[in-house]
């Protein structure tokens, strides 16, 4: 199986930039501004700064007014074209996306028993509960689950996945989606969407950021950058007064300056950003999530529940070892074993056949002519070959074959059986010629890596369940294999529930991912639900992200992505609060440096004028939020670590850094400033 | 120096083990397990009709707010009918309006600013049946609220947070009765005054008539370090000799002002069932107050540069008390303002420049550096609140602490309390100043004067209530204006810090696991005292740099006003 890459965009591709320019001016309409109180704010403080400026043109300093004004600007128009870029970046994806939707029109079939009486019907007209017709080289115009027939169906346009997967009606391979395509047979199929609300239709609306709606966590932000703003609000317009005491007349456009520099401009300018390209990471990753609040959920996991099968051990329990009984050597039992296997097509068997091979180097070709397999069946519960010299050899369940070739093998394979249940693994008696040899080790083979994959979750403090049909005993023995944390055995659709129910109880959030309709009632109750793409209608209408690989391991990712996207929030945050620091002792020594010539003692950075402090302040305040652009839409770099380690350097680098940097920043623009006589 | 560095330690460790000590036995009083005086608990519920059911959060605020207006109320009437009252041996008569609304306010908010004199304004009837009532309850409504804010963040998806009348009752029976009455008696054995009588007259040397006011000092005394109320018997406070006997008396009244703020965190640790949680935020705490008391003993003890020459080098001593010396007044000084307690052992007006803006900083910052009892937990609990949410994201998962999610509700009233200071503060201030009732009521001239206004209207807000001096305060401007500075820093805290713990206390709490954000531990002490800096100091750098900085740098450049 192939995988056709995504194609990766340059950040600042040109075809990503031009619009994201015009888009950035095109923001400025007051409606959309509004959508975000910090550069809100910002924006009228340019406005009036502006009028200020043109009204008073002429008078002393208007030179930097003016530049203070136009430095306003820019600083909406950066957060615009921040926003812009994050967004443009969503639609070219979404874009791709669109062009796989088909105009053809729907065959609507009259009858659902009839496939030869149809009409024709626009896509956009298809309703809820109408049943169409799929052939060979149609583009399924809709979401749906397949009613009638089998059909191979190419879903690289919304997976990525070349290869073609099977879709049949009943079970869970049941849905199929609008926008792939069938390659083979035909598909009844019953549309389960709206016209308008598809898959692929919220996809495309969800990576574009149209319906945006802030997540709770944003919400939150958003009200604690206003309530900054308030405050310095409060201090600024204040400000005049007390100057006024001292005999100061502080300009009005100096004042805008200091509140803009002030309130939280960074964060505030890329909160957006931020959360849409957390969601384009997800696509990236070939995720899909109904919503933001689901990613940001992600980052909270405590606990996830992973299948067993699939994820944590590969599908199939494979031969590990030939155990002989006493009397008899390894290489009999492997002999018998592999010849028993050789006709056995299950993947027991062929892993049987493996082992041998690996093991004493058995010519697989060595077929002998004349002999007669025995298949296996429910009620003998085991499988053979007869040889034309008439040897026989079998393997099968222990039970059976002890009932079958009763004797001193069959005794003594005994303990080896139970040794081998004990452990978790399967144990298949062999037996030639009606004498029991040994026992083949058979187990559930735990993925290499995951172990290590779960040491990791560990260490960011989530906890990893896995879910099992298996018994306690085979379930203990792989969770102990594989390193996860607890596991849920003979696991059904309620106990999962339960499970979930219990943990939510206890405070945690639960991430679990699943396919099949019976998960659908845990998916919807798991804080993060990830629907396999693979699995029916139900359980992608449950979950909250859908992972279009079906992958199960994929849920790791998704966690990372929420983590990340959290982190970058919280650096940005701590950056642009700390940045005040610096602001404070370019700007406040400029203001009243003529009062009080004392307070030059303030001015740390030993800035060219109050004017050239304050446009520097400005212009540093500005170009910080372009320069980190490129942070809020790649994320800020995460590797798996505790609380308090994460913390540690982040609080370092971000925090920190927040307080040093703009005193090297403004340092550098004021130079600049000076050399280039703007102020 | 050494000495007085050795001492300013010892008593830091001192307030450490009594708050290690008292915690722990709030934490019994306040789950009901002290019981020694149960049978006046009982009788006293059974009068009131009290029935101790848990309330939830509005029920809790309500019952404080009317607790409170009832107060108010009762304390107007007293003032204003002193004059109709018994034990007035001095004959006062009623108080003015405006100023009898200001000090009602004043003392219910547990502020004690006083727009009056008390020896020659306040009848004793007055002094004991409404002011001292006033600084018991003010103070245990303070102690009942950090309460219910603990109780919000220990519990599990419960509705309510205990209830206010109990809380009330146990706090005045079990804490600040009895610490009172231990206080009381070592005053009194020190030698202050606690007595009925109207006061004495005295023949001077010079052969003048003199009266030398008394009266029940030594309770009064005790009550208001305790309380952290701060309201002197006497206008000079307690650097009147009889309000402040002796340097074992200081050291007392310190420790006294001190002792139930710094039990907070211990109380806090204890009900949430984390110490650590609780040494993180005393350790902030202290960190601030190691901070700010050394900045306030090196920038006093450096003395005024223009009377080099004039008077003998050191320590400039006018406004302090030879008695205590410059250790004794700076530590109280520092620890009458970063609790609000606001009573004085010297003239805040007479400290310098930067000495003096370090009391005005420590108010500004909200007093959270242990803070007025109750008040500066609950107003710690604020700034955790913000502290977590800023930089809680930085681990990855949406903020929270305790195992509680801190979301837009909580951010939303957070954000409500950051604005408290800057209004009553900045916009009360700037008020003053345009209708032109800062200019009469300052007595000097440039950034000293704006640091006088600033610092009255800083005391109020963060009711306090300790006088900078030289500011005629007792006008029906400032007397209104400041009452209602000192209105909106009391309920602006306690109603929005009980709608948080409200909130929190509905929600589960998640166990900790290696990915939580760990609220212990130095790097988030670091965290908090840094947010509380960035978020709470810097807002009023630039009016600090108008008034004590630039005073500051004028002195320096041989320039006074």
């Amino acid at each position: 199986m192939s995988k056709h890459p995504r194609t990766e965009i340059g950040l600042f591709a040109p075809e990503i930039v031009r619009p994201a320019i015009r888009a950035a001016f095109a923001k400025l309409d007051p409606r959309r501004l509004a959508r975000n109180p910090v550069i809100f704010a910002t924006a009228l403080v340019a406005g009036v700064t502006t009028l200020l400026v043109l009204l008073r043109w002429g008078q002393a300093g208007s030179a930097v007014s003016l530049q203070i004004a136009l430095w306003l600007w820019a600083t909406v128009l950066f957060a615009n074209f921040a926003e812009a870029v994050a967004e443009g970046r969503g639609k070219a994806r979404a874009d791709a996306f669109r062009a796989t939707r088909s105009d053809a029109r729907a065959r609507v079939l009259l009858d659902p028993a009839r496939r030869d009486l149809f009409e024709l019907q626009d896509v956009d007209q298809l309703d809820l509960g109408e049943v169409i017709l799929v052939e060979a080289g149609d583009i399924v115009p809709t979401d749906g689950e397949v009613i009638e027939g089998v059909a191979s169906v190419d879903e690289s346009a919304i997976t990525g996945e070349s290869a073609p997967v099977i879709r049949e009606s009943g079970g869970d391979r049941s849905s199929v989606t609008g926008g792939t395509r069938l390659v083979s047979d035909w598909l009844v199929v019953r549309v389960t969407a709206k016209p308008g609300e598809t898959f692929l239709d919220r996809m495309i609306s969800l990576v574009e950021g149209a319906k945006r709606a802030k997540t709770p966590n944003e919400i939150a932000l958003d009200i604690l950058l206003a309530g900054l703003s308030l405050v310095f609000l409060l201090v600024v317009a204040t400000l005049p007064v007390f100057a006024g005491w001292s005999g100061t007349q502080i300009p009005v456009v100096w004042l805008a300056a200091l509140f803009v520099t002030l309130i939280p401009t960074t964060i505030g300018g890329l909160l957006s950003a931020i959360g849409i390209a957390g969601m384009d990471r997800l696509v990236k990753a070939n995720v899909i999530a109904k919503s933001g609040r689901a990613v940001e959920a992600a980052g909270d996991i405590d606990v996830l529940l992973l299948d067993k099968t699939g994820t944590i051990t590969f599908g199939n329990r494979m031969a590990d070892a030939f155990l002989p009984v006493p009397g008899v050597t390894e290489r009999e039992v492997a002999e018998a074993a592999f010849i028993s296997s050789l006709a056995d097509d299950t993947p027991e068997g062929k892993s049987t056949v493996d082992l041998a091979v690996r093991t004493f180097g058995f010519a697989e070709g060595n077929r002998r002519g004349g002999a007669r397999f025995v298949p296996f069946t429910a009620q003998t519960r085991m499988s053979g070959v007869d040889l034309a010299d008439g040897r026989q050899f079998r393997k099968g369940a222990a039970d059976a074959m002890a009932r079958c070739f009763p004797g001193e093998g069959a005794a003594a394979a005994e303990p080896i059986v139970r040794q081998i249940a004990m452990g978790g693994g399967t144990p298949l008696v062999v037996a030639r010629d009606g004498q029991v040899l040994g026992v083949i080790h058979l187990k559930d083979v735990v993925k290499p890596g995951i172990r290590d994959r779960f040491a990791e979750l560990r260490r960011m403090g989530i906890r990893t369940v896995m879910i099992t049909g298996d018994n306690p005993l085979t379930a203990a023995a792989i969770a102990a294999e594989a390193g996860v944390d607890d596991f849920l055995a003979e696991a059904t659709p309620e106990r999962k529930l339960d499970y979930i129910r219990g943990e939510q109880a206890q405070g945690r959030l639960v991430a679990m991912c699943g396919d099949g309709s019976n998960d659908a009632p845990a998916l919807a109750q798991a804080d993060v639900g990830v629907a396999m793409n693979s699995g029916t209608p139900a359980a992608k209408e449950a979950g909250n992200l859908v992972d279009l690989d079906s992958d199960p391991t994929k849920l790791i990712e998704i966690v990372m992505v929420g983590k990340q996207l959290l982190i970058s929030r919280g650096a940005l945050t701590t950056f642009s609060i700390a940045n005040d620091v610096a602001k404070y002792f370019a700007i406040l020594p400029a203001l009243f440096v003529a009062a009080y010539p004392g307070l030059g003692v303030l001015d740390v950075m030993g800035l060219g004028t109050p004017q050239s402090a304050i446009l520097s302040a400005i212009i540093f305040n500005a170009l910080v939020i372009v320069a980190l652009i490129p942070l809020a839409l790649k994320g800020v770099r995460y590797r798996p670590a505790s609380a308090g380690a994460l913390l540690s350097r982040n609080l370092l680098v971000y925090g920190l850094g927040g307080l040093v940097a703009p005193f090297i920043g403004i340092k550098l623009i004021d130079m600049i400033v000076d050399l280039a006589h703007l102020a | 120096m050494a000495a007085d560095l050795i001492f300013f330690a010892l008593f830091l460790a001192g307030l450490t083990l009594m708050g290690m000590a008292l915690g722990p036995y709030m934490a019994r009083v306040f789950t009901g397990r002290v019981r020694w005086l149960a049978p006046v608990e009982a009788a006293l519920y059974r009068a009131a009709g009290v029935t101790g059911q848990g309330q939830r959060w509005t029920g809790y605020a309500a019952a404080v707010l009317a607790f409170n207006a009832a107060g108010f109320l009762l304390l107007y009437l007293i003032l204003r009918l002193q004059g109709f009252l018994p034990f007035n041996p001095q004959g006062f008569g009623a108080m003015g309006e405006a100023q009898a609304f200001n000090t009602a306010v004043s003392f219910m908010t547990n502020t004690n600013w006083q727009s009056y004199g008390g020896e020659t304004t306040v009848s004793h009837f007055s002094q004991m049946a409404g002011l001292t009532v006033q600084n018991f309850v003010s103070a245990a409504t303070g102690i009942a609220v950090a309460v219910a804010v603990v109780r919000g963040l220990a519990a599990r998806s419960v509705a309510d947070l205990g209830n206010f009348w109990v809380d009330l009752t146990r706090a005045t029976l079990y804490l600040l009765l009895p610490g009172a009455i231990l206080i009381t008696l070592v005053l009194v054995w020190q030698g202050m005054p606690q007595t009925l009588a109207a006061g004495v007259t005295a023949t001077t040397l010079e052969g003048a008539q003199q009266v030398i006011a008394q009266g029940p000092v030594a309770s009064q005394a005790a009550i208001k370090m305790l309380g952290t109320n701060g309201g002197g018997f006497f206008n000079a406070n307690a650097s009147h000799p009889y309000e402040n006997a002796t340097a074992l008396t200081n050291l007392v009244q310190i420790y006294a002002i001190l002792v139930i703020p710094a039990a907070f965190p211990f109380f806090f640790g204890r009900m949430v069932g984390d110490r650590r949680q609780g040494w993180a935020i005393f350790a902030a705490m202290s960190v601030m107050f190691v901070g700010v008391l050394l900045a306030a003993y090196f920038t006093e003890g450096s003395g005024n540069p223009l009377h080099a020459g004039l008077t003998e080098p050191g320590v400039s001593m006018e406004g302090k008390e030879t008695r205590f010396g410059l250790a004794q007044t700076v530590l109280f000084v520092v620890a009458t303002t970063v609790a609000s307690c606001g009573a004085v052992n010297a003239m805040h007006d007479s400290l310098m420049a930067l000495g003096g803006m370090i009391p005005l900083f420590n108010m500004l910052l909200g007093e959270i550096i242990y803070g007025g009892v109750g008040a500066g937990f609950y107003g710690m609990v604020l700034y955790v609140v913000l502290t977590v949410f800023i930089a809680g994201l930085m681990v990855g998962r949406t903020p929270e602490w305790l195992g509680k999610k801190i979301e837009a509700r909580e951010m939303k009233l957070a954000a409500l309390t950051l604005l408290v200071m800057p209004l009553g503060v900045l916009v009360l201030s700037a008020l003053s100043i345009l209708t032109g009732n800062a200019q009469t009521a300052v007595q000097d001239a440039g950034p000293h004067g704006l640091t006088e206004l600033i610092y009255a209207y800083t005391s109020g807000t963060a009711n306090n209530g300790s006088a900078f001096a030289g500011f005629g305060a007792n006008t029906t401007w400032h007397n209104t204006m400041i009452g209602l500075a000192m209105l909106i820093g009391r309920w602006g805290y306690i109603v929005p810090v009980l709608a948080i713990a409200g909130g929190l206390a509905a929600k589960p709490r998640a166990p900790a696991t290696a990915g939580t954000f760990p609220t212990h531990g130095a790097a988030f002490t670091l965290l908090l005292v840094a947010t509380i800096l960035i978020v709470g100091a810097l807002t009023f750098l630039p009016v600090l740099a108008l008034g004590p900085i630039a005073e500051h740098v004028s002195i320096a450049a041989g320039q006074a006003f």
